[in-house]
């Protein structure tokens, strides 16, 4: 032990009650802070949007409205098929996610657990897929989903983005993570391969198809630049992309009171997800990195 | 796996043909297609042509994706290191035992969750030069704000401080993932031997958590080469084309001036920009680990 450290040990012997946490105390305090500046954007959006129209341009800006009032969430819902909007989001969210835990967990459990020709190979074709920018497919892809009549269709907006070479890789990692013997003890009861991975496998993989799934449901819900592509119809489109162009369609001053009421209603519905499911999210995030 | 012949590629097939059908027609199908027409000219509407390297050759002489690629690079450096100090001192904080610990992590993790054209909106409105809040906060402090996104001097500066509060929370919550696997014993042992606070983050916490910084390190890069939702609400590019960026200069090619190729061109130089990076950082961290 150094002198140092000898001195250190006797100090702490000495020092019957502990001094004042400064460190930790001027942590918490610029921790505040930053929540406050994270929070504040919330929370003029939510004031913005109950105020009515002749109070938004004033000077100095008040946090607080006046007389507060739903007028401008009337006002969106008037000049727009908000509600058919929302649904939209909801059903291909919803959808999308469903598709891309179908799809993955197969995939995933083919990929852990058969053995067969190029699989080692083709697996790593998916991993490759992950590095490549949407930039790089989105022409493509758009002439395919126009060939096949897609744009403006719900089938446009789910199909193309319910293969994901992520849910494969999440799925896979998760089933190698699970004990053999489980399937071999199914497989002599007689159970086929089939019912082995339904009743016995799938019931298992609960963490990692919660993880999948907000994850996917996040990312469709966000999504922008594919629904500016393939959707031109305001029937179909979805929240993102309606608030948009809620930006353009009210001619001369803008008008903030409407957009922050539109803002309102696409925020809400994923901080509640956020908050139900909170753990699943933050996993998804940190396993994959990916934004959607 | 322990069924044999047609039966069990009748399996293979049930679990593995969906993936692979999906796959084949929506995302390597697109990939190779997109490789063959960036050396190829197609405007849609007559039929495609090969035309060998001239898309690269377009794109030497077109200043406006040189101007794309300077701000591209322009809001990497801009935004890269402050996202991964910021996140690195936050995940810091909140990891050691404070009170409200929960419900702080939530807070800075709500932008993550929301979708950019919602909060670039209310950025462009908490932006506004004249009713704005960040503005009137400024002249309350003396300073006459600027009119940001716009002027094309600050509005690069103004997506890219929106995109740091949006993506705090995001580096924050992987390296606070990173932090919570060192074991604390590790610091009990270093603190008996005399080690400093200072030390202790020296020689355990950030030797330990460089595998999670060299992901968020990545993982930003990555996106940042492939901006483009914050700056098509926030600014659509401008104003006189100080904003655009790489991703806006292809969808613009491919979709307003229906130059497939070119656009597919540009996204494969793209794509060299983020493998480089990613080899890069992958052949320094593992000069880090040796």
């Amino acid at each position: 032990m150094t002198s140092q450290a000898r001195t250190m040990v006797r100090e702490t012997g000495r020092t019957r009650r502990k001094p004042f946490p400064w460190g930790r105390t001027l942590t918490f305090l610029a921790l505040l802070v930053g929540a406050a500046v994270m929070m504040v954007p919330f929370l003029w959006m939510l004031s913005t949007s109950l105020k009515p129209s002749t109070d938004v341009l004033t000077l100095p800006p008040r946090l607080i409205p006046r007389e507060p009032t739903l007028g401008a969430y009337g006002e969106v819902a008037a000049s727009f098929p908000i509600w058919r909007v929302l649904l939209n989001s909801v059903v291909v969210a919803v959808l999308t996610t469903l598709g891309q835990l179908v799809v993955s967990s197969m995939a995933g459990y083919a990929f852990a657990r058969f053995r067969f020709w190029g699989r080692d190979a083709l697996f790593t074709v998916f991993l490759a897929t992950l590095m490549v920018p949407f930039a790089v497919t989105m022409t493509p892809l758009f002439i395919i989903v126009k060939t096949l009549g897609w744009t403006n269709s719900y089938l446009g907006l789910i199909v193309p983005a319910m293969f994901s070479a992520f849910g494969i890789f999440l799925m896979r990692q998760f089933f190698l993570s699970l004990p053999v013997e489980l399937e071999e003890a199914a497989t002599l009861d007689g159970s086929s391969t089939f019912s082995t991975f339904w009743r016995v496998m799938l019931p298992l993989s609960g963490p990692a198809i919660a993880t999948l799934a907000v994850f996917s449901f996040m990312a469709s819900w966000n999504n922008f630049l594919w629904p500016l592509l393939i959707v031109s119809h305001q029937n179909l489109m979805t929240l993102p992309l309606a608030l948009a162009t809620l930006q353009g369609v009210y001619p001369g001053q803008t008008q903030w009171n409407l957009i922050m009421a539109g803002t309102v209603l696409t925020v809400t519905p994923m901080i509640l997800v956020f908050l139900l499911a909170q753990r699943w999210v933050v996993e998804g995030v940190t396993t994959s990195g990916l934004k959607g | 796996m322990y069924e044999r012949g047609l039966r069990r590629y009748g399996t293979l097939a049930l679990f593995l043909g969906p993936a692979l059908i999906g796959a084949a027609v929506f995302l390597i199908g697109p990939i190779l297609a997109s490789l063959a027409l960036a050396f190829a000219r197609w405007d849609l509407l007559t039929p495609a042509r090969l035309a060998g390297l001239a898309n690269f050759r377009q794109m030497l002489g077109d200043p406006e994706f040189w101007a794309a690629l300077r701000h591209t690079l322009t809001f990497i450096a801009g935004y890269v290191p402050p996202v991964m100090v910021l996140g690195f001192l936050v995940a810091v904080a909140l990891n050691s035992r404070i009170p409200g610990r929960g419900l702080l992590r939530a807070v800075y993790f709500l932008p993550v969750v929301t979708s950019w054209v919602a909060v670039g909106l209310v950025w462009k409105w908490l932006l506004n030069p004249q009713y704005g809040l960040i503005n009137n906060a400024l002249s309350h402090l003396g300073v006459p704000g600027p009119a940001w996104l716009f002027d094309p001097a600050y509005a690069l500066a103004a997506v890219i401080l929106t995109s740091l509060w949006k993506d705090l929370g995001f580096v924050m919550t992987i390296l606070l993932a990173g932090l919570q696997t060192i074991p604390q014993e590790y610091y009990e042992a270093a603190a008996i031997d005399g080690a400093s606070p200072a030390q202790l983050q020296r020689l355990i916490t950030l030797p330990l958590l460089m595998p999670a910084v060299f992901f968020a390190l990545t993982i930003s890069l990555i996106n940042s080469f492939q901006v483009f939702d914050q700056v098509y609400v926030m600014t659509g590019g401008g104003p006189a084309g100080a904003t655009t960026v790489l991703i806006e200069r292809i969808v613009k090619s491919a979709f307003s001036y229906s130059q497939m190729g070119y656009a597919a061109a540009m996204s494969w130089v793209l794509f060299g920009l983020v493998f480089a990076t990613s080899f890069l950082i992958s052949r320094l961290r593992g000069r880090w680990a040796a």
